[in-house]
């Protein structure tokens, strides 16, 4: 751990669908963290959390993948994910998946307490009150993915730093805390009923009458975007982070310009 | 014998409740009021997170020792002269309840709802032998009347509209006559639920009194007093149980607690997590049969124990299950269940409580659907009154189905080359290069793409929004630090 001085630095975990699906996000994670005075870097010999393989059962090629992961970011202060899923595997799920094996779990436990995901990271570590980014004239509603929400207590966090953004509203929906139906692989493996449980969320995001679905992980993003999208639903959906850091500018998810 | 399986055909049974327009509207209560009545009522209790911590300790006790527990239940209830019959198979539990039938020449038996009963098949197995079982539980009464199993542990009829449960009783109850009821006039069949429920009690009224024996669940077995005890909302159980000159109890080994002060404990979270009620409207201790001195009560008193795999659990993964206290909470609060509807799971158990301990009870080739078909949100474990890790256990069915090759190997192989690419950074990034470059290419006049290949699980129903660009974080990462950042 640095010096209560000096400025933190933090690796950033990119995440797989923030790396293939919307490098922005990372960008903004970068310039929220940067702001707010950290050093920060991206090992590059970082993959995927692991997830998709631990949630299909196979449990030896997830902790092989733990490891990869673990050994990229041993050198820094803080471990910074722009996602309450990836958070939550490597914080919640990485020391139980070492458990007949000391070294690892250490290690494993090591890294679980070093690891944030961005809006806690900014506001629970950090102590940064908002954001200093220029007024938006936008109406939001704010969609708790599941894992950061139940994982990690990420729920106030987001909306705390989204308050601080001038002329922004933020619209409650009736059921912000209800899972979208995106689950990883269940969305195309379960894909009628994935389809069905997006639906209500999207019925529920309309009827708020935002302009703009905001959440903190790509996956339920893609999901409800693609589900706006095909009702011809003019709300945009954007990642939390884009919004923080006034990274506006690039398409909306699913759209073209 | 048992109710018949259908849980190795989850994918067409959702598929086949999402097109039920009926199930659809009957399944509203499960997002709306069910969910939100337990919060307020949760709310309204501030000790209500302590209580479910002293819930979870009182199993956790009982389970390690619930064998000397099970024996105090048992010599109390003998004491008071009930008998226990200790039952480790189906076949066991239902041939005891057919001699013990059969001991007073019933005819007629009346039930008072109860799970583990669905778990054994006893209805029809009692048919078959020329007893005819009569359920008493308005929701479990009117899917006996259509021939169905339950859809849910604690309303079995909640996949039926008013409408239809109107139909059912045209058909089965052609000659009733609406009594008068305040406030509702008589005269084309009515849906109002006032109404239907009256219906209901008065066709029951008379087999009550018929019934040579009177079968009920037990919400819980007190080990200290040798009482059963059943919470219900209707009274038709008090009926069923103390009216006929027999009352067998049936009982799976896990629903023992050690004491009266454990079950107040249990009582003030269960129907909060279940109906969002402060309390059900009975709870009714059965001590024994009637006394000399009693002036009502059954002449003999029994108690058929289930075991049924459970004793199994015990010490392993599934144990935690054994603490379920038959709430529903978890099924009242779980997306996947809202939409597809109890029947979709295939057995007696549904929703999360079901994926997690169907493939223990039928076997996992035949359930493994089940714990896969979880979005793994986790608001079941947030609502069980118990804090079971329903998804944890989820997954380690998961982890079992992977080991055993019970996954379909389409799926297996997938996961096992993706994890390859995972473990070896450079084939991974070189197979995302060529996957975003494609994509993008594919989707980007729209930013989105309507079909998609070996996607249809997720094109059928919704667009998959295409890449940003055609090139991934790492690689424009890279490029700007050489160039400085963008």
């Amino acid at each position: 751990m640095s010096q209560i001085d000096a400025k933190p630095r933090v690796a950033l975990f990119v995440t797989c669908l923030v790396d293939l699906f919307r490098p922005s996000v990372g960008f903004a994670a970068i310039k929220l963290m940067e702001d707010a005075g950290c050093i920060v870097e991206v090992p590059e010999a970082q993959v995927c959390c692991g997830q998709p393989a631990y949630n299909s059962g196979d449990r030896k090629d997830t902790a092989a993948i733990a490891k990869q992961v673990i050994e990229a970011f041993e050198d820094y202060d803080y471990v910074v994910a722009p996602s309450g899923s990836c958070g939550g595997m490597i914080k919640d799920h990485y020391p139980a998946l070492f458990a007949a094996d000391p070294e690892w779990q250490r290690r494993a436990e090591d890294l679980s307490g070093r690891m944030h995901e961005l809006t806690s990271f900014l506001v629970d570590v950090l102590k940064i009150q908002g954001v200093q980014t220029a007024p938006q004239d936008v109406k939001i509603t704010y969609h708790d993915s599941c894992s950061g929400l139940r994982e990690l207590g990420v729920k106030g966090q987001p909306r705390q730093l989204l308050d601080s953004i001038g002329g922004l509203e933020i619209v409650e929906m009736q059921t912000p805390e209800t899972c979208c139906g995106f689950g990883g692989t269940f969305c195309v493996k379960y894909g009628e009923v994935s389809t069905d449980i997006v639906g209500r969320k999207t019925a529920d995001i309309t009827a708020t009458g935002a302009d703009l679905l905001l959440a903190g992980d790509m996956g339920c993003l893609l999901n409800m975007a693609g589900k706006l999208k095909r009702e011809g639903s003019p709300v945009q959906v954007r990642h939390v982070a884009e919004v923080l850091a006034g990274m506006t500018d690039l398409p909306a998810i699913g759209e073209s310009k | 014998m048992s109710m018949q399986v259908t849980t190795q055909n989850f994918e067409a049974n959702a598929s086949k409740a999402l097109k039920d327009p009926n199930l659809r509207k009957a399944m509203q209560i499960i997002g709306g009021p069910m969910a939100s009545r337990r919060v307020e009522t949760a709310r309204e209790l501030p000790e209500f997170e302590a209580l479910r911590d002293e819930g979870v300790k009182i199993k956790n006790h009982v389970l390690k020792h619930i064998d000397l527990y099970l024996e105090k239940f048992e010599q109390q209830l003998t004491a008071r002269g009930g008998k226990l019959h200790w039952c480790r198979t189906p076949r066991e539990a239902r041939e005891t309840i057919l001699a013990l039938c059969r001991s007073r020449d019933a005819k007629l038996v009346t039930k008072g709802k109860s799970m583990v009963t669905e778990e054994i098949g006893l209805n029809a197995f009692l048919e078959e032998h020329g007893i005819t079982p009569v359920e008493t539980d308005l929701g479990e009464y009117i899917i006996q009347l259509a021939q169905e199993p339950p859809s849910h542990i604690i309303g079995p009829a909640l996949h039926k509209t008013r409408e239809q449960v109107a139909e059912l009783f045209e058909e089965h109850h052609p000659d009733y006559e609406l009594p008068n009821v305040p406030g509702i006039k008589a005269g084309p069949r009515s849906t109002e639920p006032q109404v239907l429920v009256t219906e209901a009690r008065s066709v029951l009224r008379d087999t009550y009194f018929r019934a040579d024996v009177g079968i009920t669940g037990a919400n819980f077995l007190i080990a200290e007093t040798g009482a059963t005890v059943i919470v219900t909302n209707e009274g038709n159980g008090d009926l069923t149980q103390s009216l006929p000159r027999m009352h067998i109890a049936v009982s799976s080994i896990e629903k023992v607690i050690p004491n009266l002060e454990d079950l107040s404990t249990i009582l003030r979270i269960l129907a909060r997590s279940a109906t969002g009620q402060e309390m059900s409207c009975y709870t009714t201790l059965s001590c024994g049969p009637k006394r000399p001195e009693d002036i009502d009560g059954p002449e003999e008193f029994h108690v058929v124990l289930v075991d049924n795999g459970r004793s199994e659990m015990l010490g392993t993964a599934l144990e935690p299950l054994l603490r379920c206290i038959r709430c529903g909470a978890c099924m009242n609060n779980c997306p996947v269940y809202h939409s597809v509807g109890g029947h979709a799971y295939g057995w007696v158990y549904p929703g999360p409580i079901g994926a997690a301990l169907d493939p223990h009870m039928i076997g996992l080739e035949t359930a493994r659907h089940l714990p896969n078909a979880s979005t793994f949100c986790g608001k079941c474990e947030e609502v069980c009154p118990m804090r079971i890790p329903l998804p944890d256990i989820m997954r380690w069915w998961r982890e079992q189905a992977h080991e055993k090759r019970i996954t379909p190997p389409l799926q297996r192989w997938g996961i096992e080359a993706w994890a390859f690419a995972a473990k070896t950074p450079w084939l991974y990034r070189l197979g995302a290069r060529v996957a975003i470059g494609l994509l993008n290419m594919l989707g980007k006049d729209k930013g989105r793409l309507s079909s998609l290949p070996l996607a249809g699980g997720w094109t059928d129903g919704r667009d998959f929004p295409a890449p940003q660009s055609a090139s991934t974080f790492m690689s424009q990462y890279k490029a700007s630090k050489k160039g400085g950042l963008k």
